[in-house]
């Protein structure tokens, strides 16, 4: 319900659509991002995902509906409590390192002096300390990701926005983002991971939101949807081969080390087989197997979302 | 929070008064305008190599010896050559040209006027063959009024030179000042050049940031923290203050100058004035110098350097709006020139009517050129040096500035859809969509 106030909540969005010329980029989208979360916004290319980020970066207006940034109606000066990492960055070539930082941070509303200080620590945290007095296009693609990173962290937001933040940037710096962030997390900021590759997010995001064609099709926290959209699929590994089954069906069978690994679905929990092999001590373990969000996703594309339709 | 725009103005301006091209521009940008204007003059009044002119005179119009120390003048023997032969000579000469004069059936001076062949090795010159049309027609001319009984001497002394000094009455000052139509002139058109150049360099200027910012795609970054009409009134203002700032160094620059010649030399001329008035008899030499101080004196240069800041800053923004639209709307320079024609056809059409406006400064075509918001910076600028009603300066003002509130608005809304537009050939249909999203 709009307009109520509610601690916990970072972003909440209402009915909001967004049209340009004739696509309807974002179609009556309901979000609710909690304080605190790492929230996975997901789904395909085209999907609306960016269009729905500018809105919160204030870049772009709704043509409908309302944001709300924590308890009030998302406002212009909210744009110094959020950091956001488009998916198109880049930085001034020209301009020196240090210049740059600052700049940026001082058009976020830092003073000049907090600017320099707080980004001294940075550097010094990300062993950039000889990046300063250097142009943008002397550093490597590497360096100038990390000034990157640095420029959308600077004014300490609480609300941090990272459009498709892993493409691009090679794999020891997506692994030393990936420990700031939850650092920044820790530290109470909300961190909102925007990506088409789904299986990048799944293991920091606890809260996520599925969107497709401008819709949002699935929203919460992540194991919730997952046990949700559990599909009756289990993991057992056995010493020996199984022979009798029940009503339940193997999808695979592969031998290794451990035994035989069989994956297995079946409509109703088979709590009578699994503890009937853990008696006759063949049993070596067994696993519910929640889906993966791309697994979901796929099938709240094919069959629509699972509240709808009992609906 | 203190005002983003006036950051984004002063990057704009660090960034480039700090860089090496701004203090090479400024230091030789006057003295390569000086030479722009100057080394065609000097060329043209270089002396042309020297031509030689064999002649066969028929007629014997013209006294041997004849010509023009470019065009010494030879001749044939007319008992001993006829026009087969003098050509045949010429061809293996090493003159550069043959002149052949017939006489015709009788002496007549109609049938020779038409008959005169000029032949050269290479084309011949403009000048050359203006040079001998001259001398041919005083020579035919001294002719025909012998025959009618005229004597030529006569004629010559009758021929009468006007010399009209023209003045300008002072609104205030009894005193009325000799009018400078040739001075304002030039005034006209170097502050029409001077103007279109700056609004267009500096312009530009605004088009390739925005270009840059998009392709080295921070553009997203800025506007995540401002708004992207406040990025692009940044970027103009900072740019157009360089263009200020840079102005307002050659005003000093040349003020110096000015400041130096007169304070060495006019003070002198001031003196030979004194005398000249106490004596009652003028020194020809010295008073034509003193007249171009005089003249200088009488424009209004407080008006033109106010009018050329005035008119920089209407101009520079109603075009750099639209250059801002532009490179917001494509992904490379490249792609700009489809576009840039259009755009800057106003001031390259006020530029060719340059000549017209300086003929009739008060004119239909002048006043309506200084109204059109797209061509008045310009024809303004030619037109200041004359003195021009009042009224019409404000009133042109005020339309330009009006106009540019309106371009402003205009750029605005192409610009914050066109820097997050990528990869996409844009149409001015595409651009006129992007108004109303």
């Amino acid at each position: 319900m709009a307009g109520v106030f509610d601690y916990n909540r970072m972003i909440k969005a209402t009915n909001v659509s967004k049209r340009y010329s004739k696509k309807l980029a974002l179609d009556g989208v309901n979000l609710n991002i909690p304080k605190g979360s790492i929230y996975g916004l997901l789904g395909p290319n085209g999907a609306g995902k960016t269009s729905f980020i500018r809105i919160m970066n204030q870049i772009t207006a709704p043509d409908e509906g309302e944001v709300w940034f924590g308890d009030r109606k998302l406002q212009p000066s909210d744009i110094a409590r959020i950091g956001y990492l488009p998916e198109e960055r880049g930085l001034y070539k020209k301009m020196k390192v240090g210049e740059q930082v600052l700049y940026l941070a001082r058009l976020k509303g830092l003073t000049t002096a907090e600017a320099k200080s707080r980004a001294k620590l940075w550097f010094e945290r990300l062993e950039m300390n000889d990046f300063w007095d250097k142009k943008v296009e002397d550093l490597s693609k590497g360096m100038a990701q990390k000034v990157q990173f640095v420029t959308t962290v600077l004014h300490q937001p609480e609300l941090l926005i990272f459009d498709e933040p892993f493409t691009g940037f090679d794999p020891i710096n997506t692994n030393l983002i990936k420990k700031e962030i939850k650092r920044l997390s820790a530290e109470g900021a909300t961190v909102i991971f925007s990506t088409h590759r789904m299986e990048s997010v799944e293991e920091i995001c606890d809260h996520i939101g599925l969107i497709n064609n401008g819709q949002v099709m699935v929203e919460g926290p992540l194991l919730d949807i997952r046990k949700e959209y559990q599909n009756g699929t289990y993991a057992i590994t056995t010493k020996n081969e199984v022979a009798q089954w029940g009503d339940a069906e193997i999808i695979s069978k592969n031998s290794h080390h451990m035994g035989i690994a069989y994956m297995v679905k079946s409509e109703s929990y088979p709590g009578t087989t699994v503890s009937a092999l853990a008696q006759s001590g063949n049993l070596v373990s067994f696993e519910e197997v929640l889906p993966s969000v791309q697994d979901i996703f796929i099938e709240i594309v094919e069959h629509g979302p699972k509240t709808n339709r009992h609906a | 929070m203190r005002n983003p725009i006036l950051l984004i103005i002063q990057r704009e301006f660090l960034s480039r008064v700090r860089k090496k091209t701004f203090l090479v521009v400024t230091v030789l940008g006057p003295l390569i305008f000086a030479a722009m204007m100057i080394v065609p003059a000097i060329l043209a009044s270089l002396p042309e190599d020297e031509k030689r002119i064999i002649v066969l005179d028929e007629a014997a119009l013209i006294v041997p010896n004849e010509g023009r120390d470019e065009y010494p003048l030879e001749y044939l023997d007319p008992r001993e050559n006829d026009l087969e032969s003098a050509k045949a000579f010429f061809t293996t000469s090493e003159y550069d040209a043959f002149l052949y004069i017939p006489t015709g059936e009788s002496w007549d001076p109609d049938f020779i006027k038409n008959n005169i062949l000029l032949f050269g090795k290479d084309d011949p010159s403009i000048n050359m063959v203006q040079y001998l049309d001259g001398l041919l027609e005083t020579k035919l001319n001294e002719e025909k009024l012998l025959r009618n009984g005229v004597d030529p001497e006569v004629v010559a002394q009758s021929v009468t030179q006007v010399n009209i000094k023209s003045y300008t009455m002072g609104d205030a000052e009894e005193e009325a000042v000799q009018s400078a139509t040739p001075i304002k002139m030039v005034l006209g058109y170097i502050a029409g050049m001077m103007i279109y150049f700056f609004i267009f360099f500096y312009a530009v200027q605004v088009m390739r940031g925005v270009i840059e910012e998009k392709t080295s795609r921070i553009v997203e970054v800025i506007i995540s923290s401002v708004r992207p009409y406040q990025l692009m009134m940044g970027k103009i203002l900072g740019i157009g203050s360089v263009g200020v700032v840079q102005f307002l160094i050659w005003v000093i620059l040349s003020g110096g100058i000015y400041l130096i010649a007169s304070t060495f030399f006019l003070p002198e001329l001031l003196a030979n004035q004194a005398d000249m008035g106490a004596a009652g008899t003028p020194n020809v030499q010295d008073v034509e110098g003193l007249a171009i101080f005089d003249i200088m004196r009488s424009i209004n240069f407080p008006l033109i350097l106010g009018g050329f800041l005035f008119y920089f800053f209407g101009g520079y923004f109603l075009f750099s709006a639209m250059f801002a639209a532009l490179g917001s709307a494509i992904d490379q320079e490249a792609d700009s020139q489809q576009f840039m024609l259009p755009v800057t056809l106003p001031m390259i059409l006020a530029l060719i009517t340059a000549t017209n406006v300086i003929q009739e400064p008060n004119g239909p075509l002048a006043f309506w050129m200084s109204m059109i918001p797209f061509t008045s910076p310009i024809t303004m600028m030619i037109r200041l040096p004359f003195g021009i009603p009042i009224w019409q300066v404000f009133l042109s003002g005020a339309i330009l500035i009006g106009t540019f509130f309106a371009m402003v608005g205009l750029a605005g809304k192409i610009y914050r859809v066109g820097i997050l537009m990528y990869g996409k050939k844009v149409t001015w249909k595409e651009l006129y969509k992007w108004l109303r999203y």
